[in-house]
């Protein structure tokens, strides 16, 4: 799970595609786009990008606008075509395959549901195309409204329905047709949050159930973290980097992926000493500070004197008033400080702790033990930060 | 007995409001209703009395009761010829414009793009000019010299005409209502959701089948709009044919002024007159309940 793939590797394994792979059963990739670019104009949407989604998998493409996402999912569905490179679905190239003959389902951003019919022949569109026989379409029709809880609702004017159940009725005109790859076009965004939150849920164990492969588009970080088998972090048509969400959070390859999954403390250094066997960075901040932590890009290598970010997460600190704190044990970064606000969030309390050492600190602390908090430090209070090396995320750059 | 006292004040305060607000939807509405009533309801009560009674001397009313002028055109086939004639000729033409009309809308709608509001303007820029200058630029358009000339050639048919002849007739109502067809076609196609023709490509169906299945449906109320804007005036015309059709294409709107400025039959007219509304009314709303049926919720409305 890497930021890129080396390009020979992708040759081989395109050359190995047909028999051999087919017959290895279930994990060969339901879609895969190899070296796809695509231009509008002058502006590159999708730069070189190369990537296998596995079949019956949860995938997200999360990125900020304009980042490629889109533009990806409608070229999986035939609305664009690549300008460069090539995408085939199920083994088979679709260039030139009109998005009416590809076996492959949307599900658009704002539902996109057919205004002059009911709820039943919405969903049975696709089937009718397909000349699926009325009685059959009747009953496929059935299954999937109860796939998406809306059953009894076959004969609704869908203008008449909230923005769930129409969310609803998209999802089962799409799956009632059984396609390859469902692609999901950011179809939450309308939602209000709670509503969010809990379709999440719904689309994951939906996914589980059907046993589709989903394709996700949003840029929303905890959509992607909420439902994802693999999130694929995309900016200006780039992948960033692509993994499971633990991956993602927790080993960050980038400055990038670190911002824009969660939360993180940056702190430059220039390495002082790198171990390729360990991969464990020594570093040493303008300040004097050295600090220490293991690089997360595999494939990064690091000389001395190359400049670095060491990030951190906000739940990883620890902030404690500085009386009597002492000596930092061995292992442990304590840099000293003053709070500058502290933020009350119910279910955790926000420190931003200016250092001299190292600017500002965002701590996060859980208020596990009730309101106030342990640490009994306030807005002007003299601190220390103090978190484990192992938190260390080494970024390159 | 205070409550009761402030109830009552309020429900007098609440009848003085109610008076008021009727008053001024009476006020509102008066203009217009005053227009109706003169121009629509009094003229049609006139020529409905009219159409019962005879022909005075000298021409013009005389009243009377007799249904002679509606026995006429029941039962003389050549007196119910021009309302045959002018249904089959607006029906064509209705059916002329569609065909010119809903790909030029539908191009401008959906890829027209930036250029949208300059198509609508070609469309609109011939009709700054008067209708009856138009008309005559047709005789020439068509004469024997030009188009007339031309397809006479290719047939290898010097006696070739289309002047006279129920095609210049229909060339020209189709030209001329032409923007009324366009214009409330444009507007719900323009309004459509884009994004319902890519659903419908996703879900299976090719370019036709989305066509018919999604596009056409979703603008079917502009197009039942522009079919009776453009039907209406047609029944009733009588410009065109009387210069493209050499008044040998003879419709209603020709029979009438035969009537009432010729022979003086004022009765005679109005009974035309009369049954014209009647079949239009029929028509439309035959047309309407046929091209609704089946369509459940969201009807379309006439007017």
């Amino acid at each position: 799970m890497t930021a890129t793939t080396s390009p020979d590797a992708h040759q081989a394994s395109t050359a190995a595609r047909g028999a051999a792979a087919r017959s290895s059963g279930g994990a060969e990739p339901d879609v895969e786009i190899l070296d796809v670019t695509k231009r509008f104009g002058d502006v590159v949407a999708v730069d070189a990008m190369h990537l296998r989604i596995a079949s019956g998998s949860f995938y997200s493409f999360l990125g900020p606008s304009g980042c490629g996402k889109t533009t990806t999912l409608r070229m999986i569905a035939g609305f664009e075509q690549p300008t460069a490179g090539e995408i085939l679905l199920a083994g088979q190239p679709i260039a030139g395959v009109p998005p009416y003959k590809r076996n492959v389902n949307t599900v658009f951003q704002h539902y996109a549901l057919f205004p002059h019919m009911d709820v039943a022949q919405n969903v049975g569109y696709g089937l009718r195309q397909r000349k699926v026989e009325r009685t059959e379409e009747q009953r496929r029709v059935g299954e999937a409204l109860a796939l998406v809880r809306l059953d009894g609702y076959e004969r609704r004017r869908t203008w008449e329905m909230s923005g769930g159940q129409q969310q609803r009725v998209a999802l089962a005109r799409a799956l009632v047709n059984r396609p390859t790859v469902l692609l999901l076009d950011e179809p939450l965004g309308a939602l209000d949050l709670k509503l969010r939150k809990e379709m999440q849920l719904e689309l994951k164990a939906l996914q589980r159930e059907v046993g589709i492969t989903f394709v996700y588009v949003t840029h929303d970080q905890e959509e992607a973290l909420t439902m994802s088998d693999v999130i694929v972090v995309m900016r200006e048509g780039r992948i960033q980097q692509q993994g499971g969400p633990t991956e993602l959070y927790e080993r960050p390859v980038n400055r990038f992926v670190a911002d824009f999954i969660g939360t993180s403390n940056f702190i430059p250094a220039t390495v002082v000493e790198f171990d390729a066997g360990t991969r464990v960075a020594v570093a040493r901040t303008e300040s004097g500070l050295v600090l220490r932590g293991r690089i997360t890009d595999p494939e990064g290598s690091l000389a001395a004197g190359d400049s670095v970010t060491f990030a951190t997460r906000p739940e990883r600190l620890d902030v404690i008033a500085a009386e009597g704190a002492g000596d930092a044990p061995s292992g442990v970064v304590q840099v000293a400080g003053r709070v500058r606000q502290g933020t009350y969030l119910g279910d955790q309390t926000e420190y931003r702790v200016e250092t001299e050492q190292v600017g500002e600190l965002i701590v996060s602390h859980q208020n596990a033990s009730g309101a106030e908090g342990a640490t009994g430090v306030g807005p002007g209070d003299r601190v220390v930060v103090r978190w484990n090396e192992e938190a260390n995320l080494v970024l390159a750059g | 007995m205070q409550s009761g006292t402030t109830r009552t004040g309020a429900g007098s305060d609440g009848l003085g409001g109610r008076i008021r607000s009727a008053l001024l939807t009476f006020v509102l509405i008066l203009p217009a209703g005053a227009w109706y009533l003169v121009l629509l309801v009094a003229p049609l009560v006139i020529i409905t009395i009219f159409s019962f009674g005879v022909r005075a001397k000298n021409g013009g009313y005389a009243p009377a009761f007799v249904l002679d002028n509606y026995g006429a055109i029941l039962g003389d086939l050549d007196k119910a010829a021009p309302f045959t004639t002018s249904l089959s000729m607006a029906i064509a033409g209705t059916i002329g414009c569609l065909l010119v009309g809903l790909p030029l809308a539908y191009f401008i709608a959906t890829r027209g793009g930036s250029r949208k509001g300059l198509f609508i303007l070609l469309l609109v820029i011939p009709f700054w000019t008067s209708f009856l200058i138009r008309t005559y630029s047709w005789l020439i358009v068509l004469g024997p010299e030009n188009l007339g000339g031309f397809v006479g050639d290719v047939i290898g048919d010097d006696s070739f005409r289309i002047l006279g002849t129920p095609l210049a007739v229909l060339i020209g109502l189709v030209y001329g209502y032409l923007p009324l067809m366009v214009f409330p076609l444009y507007v719900t196609l323009e309004r459509m959701d884009r994004t319902l023709v890519e659903a419908s490509k996703d879900l299976g169906a090719s370019r036709w089948a989305t066509f018919r299945q999604v596009t056409l449906p979703i603008a079917l109320p502009g197009l039942i709009t522009g079919s009776i804007l453009v039907f209406i005036p047609m029944m009733g015309e009588y410009v065109i044919p009387q210069i493209l059709g050499y008044g040998r294409i003879y419709l209603v709107g020709n029979a009438l002024v035969t009537d009432f400025l010729e022979a003086r039959n004022w009765p005679a007219g109005s009974a035309k007159a009369v049954v014209l509304i009647a079949v239009m009314m029929f028509t439309v709303t035959f047309y309407t309940w046929f091209v609704n049926r089946g369509r459940r919720g969201r009807e379309v409305s006439v007017l």
